[in-house]
């Protein structure tokens, strides 16, 4: 890596690839989904995924990977030969770290529960699972296809195969009391073995639940309830060994997730597949870009043109200040201000970081870091816009 | 040459919004030839495009038509459209002198309305001949009888033969250029004594600088003399005279008797004042016309930029209004709450928000407006007396001896079913009875009252309670004293000064309430809790609080959400500066704007 990269990056680089298939859209997710109906080629789409690594290591060689994340959609569904063969292109066009982590999202249904093996031999070591919900019923509010059941099998069978796994719940719920969520968070916390994610339900416009809310039929927690659910899941998670890392992330120490650290931390990425986002520095420029996401016009564009890529901005050092302070102060760990100086070219504002350390909205730790505070952390947002300001 | 002195009538219309003053003169203008239909666009009197939407006139304007009447000869007939607006009383009065008659048109099928009166009477202060006229008489609502007792009853004219006509349709429009030659009277003038013009208006022309609209009284006005401002003593030599047609046509002089115009190289319409005299330089006259008055600012308030950069381009836009409005006065205020900006003086509240509207429009501005003010004169301990433009200056209690505020005399015209509502408006609003009669089934009430009642949110208040039936005029009485406080709004214990007011102690306690209340919906959370506070003096008489936000916080956030999460906080970045930071606490623009505007609860 040259000298004048490593200027804006700090030498971490990922690699994100996304399967945009899912078997049913599920009425809270906004992410770039597709279900389809009928068979298509999934050979061709793999070879499509091929190409585009192979141009992104030609516009970003010089980096060693350190992590891969297949994410969805529903990556999953994808049979575990097409998983190996996008790995191994990756290997090819870029060295990959020993000890690199290889992440797969998988849904608990039994039918993806089996693939887990497959998954394991073309090379993918940590699987992270979309439980939801520990009870039937929310289970299918949420548009989940699986059972409670399957879903316990399914995290003990990754357990037994993967060296590290996690999986997620959504919880202040519609109707969800918090005696309710607490047994369910122990009963979580019983099963998980170093990693968990837990994300209060957010309602995002374009979903069906954004138009259920709008009409007056979704009963979401008030702000103030939102904030009880989210101190004693902090409570109780910390006392069960497993504290917050991130806002939404839980984890024994170095059982963290580390390609999403990446992100967090403001590293590199590559993102393959349709409407995959990445951030990479080139010319000592930081670039944001993103793919095609319909998947069939993705495919379409890929084999025509040897890549997807239809957004390539140059972000400016103002843009970049702002991404790494969104990012980075969603850790515990904080951010290195003289970081946030390097890239934005200003330093962060004294009579800010006065005023929210006085109102006990972040701190700075012996080793010059800042971070948000526990009372912070709930209303990360807002501290995170007036430290921007 | 000139028309001879008996075959010159001027007049001018009076109405009430919307009872067909504009439409009339489009007619009467369409009727002698003054423009083709081609170049007639609707209500060509009405040039600005305030006035042309709000239906109001602003400047006064005038046409000269030539009309030949049944008996064969040839008239110059001169319309001065006056303003129609409280506001602009003194220009109405002024437009007014410079004619011998007016026509009352009244609305068939609504009546007489306050503001009629109102200039009814300005214009029988001037000794007017005053032709009746009733309109949109082809209106299936139109009660010809009605309106022709109630014109007898209310304002004491003779409607026995008042002209039906409907100026939309055509109806009756000659009938109407035949009172104007028949029934009104001819000019008088001396067209040797030497020159005595009364300067009627005037405006700023991108093109020709300062045009001087005028009436000849005596004497005559020619291109390339040498006349005299006779209150100012500026004199100027003229460069075009001429007429309207309502197209500038050039005449090279005016007789006794006529209207038109004159340019000369005046630099601003505040050089030249309304009501003046003009004369000729070298062989002026020995007195001038009576009624001259300067303009007299009687509402005031702060204008400040949204964006604290646009203060320049505020000043250079007040400075542009003014050239043309030398009734409006500004001068620089600096406010804690609101950062620089301006102290402006209007005639009124409809000049306020013309001039506003003017700012945001024609300038492109954003602009915050305090509450309106009136003036207050104080009496301090020490026996000065001072006038009070800016609640934010007032002295301290203890200092205070008295203060007085103006009062006027309001004229409310009302069906009957809204009565019981507006008087306890009035009531409310610390009125004094002084005439309740009937008309018919609607009732005209005249009540005494406190000007700063009025400017805080009577109108609307008026408005609503009648269902827009109530008609409402006022002149300006006297001042009395009155038992005011200042009542100051505190956010976070920091005192807000765009938000003070002097109120009547008996509502001090009320509105402070409502403020916080508003406030409180307005200000959105921060991470800490806001108190807000109403004062008077040191006394809290009203208190809200604003709990600090509990739950702000974007739950998942990975590779693919950082662009949408940045251009959001750029959003977030670029409304914090719209927002004034006050004291730990920011403060939108919106609120300030939302919060002074009390008429809405």
């Amino acid at each position: 890596m040259s000298h004048k990269e490593q200027g804006r990056g700090n030498g971490l680089f990922g690699v994100y690839v996304h399967w945009p298939f899912c078997a049913a859209k599920c009425p809270y997710c906004d992410f770039n989904s597709h279900v389809h109906r009928g068979s298509f080629d999934e050979e061709v789409f793999v070879a499509a995924y091929e190409r585009e690594i192979a141009h992104l290591a030609e516009i970003r060689p010089d980096v060693e990977v350190n992590s891969v994340f297949f994410g969805g959609g529903t990556p999953s569904l994808m049979q575990p030969e097409s998983v190996g063969t996008i790995l191994d292109a990756v290997a090819r066009h870029w060295p990959v770290k020993d000890d690199a982590e290889i992440t797969i999202e998988a849904n608990p249904n039994s039918v993806e529960a089996a693939r887990f093996r497959g998954y394991r031999a073309a090379g993918v070591n940590r699987v992270s699972i979309g439980v939801q919900s520990l009870r039937d019923e929310p289970l299918k509010a949420l548009g989940r296809l699986h059972s409670v059941e399957e879903a316990i099998a399914a995290v003990k069978l990754a357990q037994s195969i993967f060296e590290r796994s996690s999986f997620d719940l959504i919880y202040a719920r519609p109707h969800q009391a918090l005696a309710d969520w607490e047994a369910e968070l122990r009963q979580a916390l019983d099963l998980s073995t170093g990693h968990i994610s837990l994300y209060q339900l957010t309602i995002e416009s374009g979903t069906r639940y954004y138009d259920l809310f709008r009409a007056g039929k979704l009963a979401m927690p008030s702000a103030d309830l939102a904030a009880d659910f989210y101190e004693l899941t902090q409570d109780i998670c910390a006392a069960a060994g497993l504290p917050a890392y991130e806002i939404s992330n839980h984890a024994r120490a170095g059982a963290e997730s580390r390609h999403n650290l990446l992100y967090w931390r403001y590293g590199e990425y590559a993102g393959i597949g349709p409407g995959a986002h990445g951030r990479l520095v080139r010319e000592n420029v930081r670039h944001a870009t993103a793919t095609e996401k319909l998947p069939f016009l993705w495919r379409d564009r890929v084999l025509a043109h040897g890549h997807g890529m239809i957004v390539d901005d140059r972000l400016t050092w103002e843009e970049e200040g702002d991404e790494f302070l969104v990012m980075g102060l969603r850790l515990t760990e904080g951010i290195d201000p003289r970081r946030y100086a390097e890239l934005s070219g200003r330093a962060l504002d004294r009579r800010q970081i006065e005023d929210l350390t006085f109102a006990e909205m972040i701190e700075t730790l012996p080793n010059g870091n800042i971070r948000v505070t526990d009372r912070g952390f709930p209303v990360l947002d807002a501290v995170v816009a007036d430290l921007a300001a | 040459m000139s028309t001879s002195l008996d075959h010159i009538r001027n007049f001018s219309i009076i109405a009430h919004i919307d009872h067909g003053k504009s439409t009339l003169a489009d007619r009467l203008i369409q009727m002698t030839g003054g423009l083709d239909l081609r170049e007639m666009k609707e209500q060509v009197l009405d040039s600005m495009d305030i006035e042309r939407e709000r239906g109001i006139t602003i400047k006064a304007q005038t046409v000269r038509l030539n009309y030949t009447a049944r008996n064969g000869e040839l008239y110059e007939l001169n319309l001065i459209d006056t303003p129609g607006h409280v506001d602009f009383a003194y220009e109405v009065n002024r437009s007014l002198a410079a004619c011998e008659g007016s026509l009352l048109v009244v609305d068939a099928s609504q009546g007489v309305e306050a503001q009629t009166l109102a200039n009814v009477y300005h214009a029988i202060d001037v000794d007017h001949e005053i032709v009746p006229v009733l309109n949109k008489v082809d209106l299936p609502a139109a009660d010809v009888e009605r309106v022709r007792q109630q014109i007898e009853d209310v304002i004491g004219l003779d409607a026995s033969n008042a002209l039906e006509i409907s100026a939309k349709t055509g109806i009756g429009i000659e009938e109407v250029l035949e009172a104007i030659v028949h029934r009104l009277p001819p000019p008088r003038g001396d067209e040797n004594a030497p020159l005595k013009a009364l300067l009627v208006d005037s405006w700023y022309d991108a093109y020709l600088g300062v045009v001087v609209l005028i009436r000849v009284v005596d004497g005559r006005i020619r291109k390339r003399q040498k006349i005299r401002m006779m209150a100012t003593g500026a004199a100027y030599e003229l460069d075009r005279v001429g007429v309207f047609t309502p197209k500038l046509v050039d005449t090279g002089e005016l007789g006794p008797g006529e209207i038109g115009f004159f340019t000369a190289s005046i630099k601003e319409v505040a050089d030249t004042n309304v009501g003046d005299t003009i004369t000729d330089d070298k062989k002026p006259a020995s007195k001038p016309l009576a009624g001259f008055r300067p303009a007299q600012p009687v509402v005031f308030c702060g204008l400040f930029p949204v964006d604290a950069a646009d203060f320049e381009d505020l000043r250079a836009a007040m400075g542009r209004l003014r050239l043309n409005d030398s009734s409006f006065s500004y001068e620089m205020e600096t406010s804690a709450a609101l950062g620089f900006g301006f102290r402006c003086g209007f005639l009124g509240l409809l000049h306020l928000e013309i001039i506003q509207e003017r700012l945001t429009r024609e300038f492109d501005l954003d602009l915050i407006a305090t509450a309106p003010s009136v003036v207050y004169e104080i009496v301090t301990t020490d026996g000065a007396v001072k006038e009070l433009h800016n609640p934010a200056d007032m002295p301290e209690e203890v200092r205070i001896k008295e203060i007085r505020e103006p009062w006027i005399k309001a004229t409310i015209l009302t069906p009957d079913d809204y009565l019981g509502a507006i008087l306890k408006l009035c009531q409310d609003r610390r009125g004094i009875q002084v005439n309740l009669t009937y008309v018919g089934s609607r009732a005209m009430l005249e009540y005494q009252l406190p000007l700063n009642e009025v400017v805080f949110d009577f109108y609307d208040r008026l408005k609503s309670v009648s269902k827009g039936y109530a008609s409402f005029d006022y002149t300006l009485e006297d001042r009395r004293q009155g038992d005011l406080v200042k009542l100051g709004i505190l956010v976070n214990d920091e005192p807000v000064d765009a938000l003070s007011m002097l109120v009547h102690r008996s509502a001090a306690e009320a509105r402070g309430r409502v403020l916080c209340e508003k406030l409180k919906e307005l200000i959105p959370q921060h991470l800490f809790k806001i108190p807000i506070q109403a004062a008077i003096g040191g006394r809290i008489v009203a208190r809200e609080t604003i709990s600090a936000l509990r739950k702000d916080v974007t739950a998942k956030c990975y590779g693919g959400d950082i662009t949408r999460k940045r251009k959001l906080l750029e959003a977030q970045k670029k409304g914090k500066k719209k927002m004034r930071q006050f004291g730990k606490v920011e403060i939108p623009q919106e609120a300030f704007i939302q919060a002074l505007k009390m008429g809405d609860n």
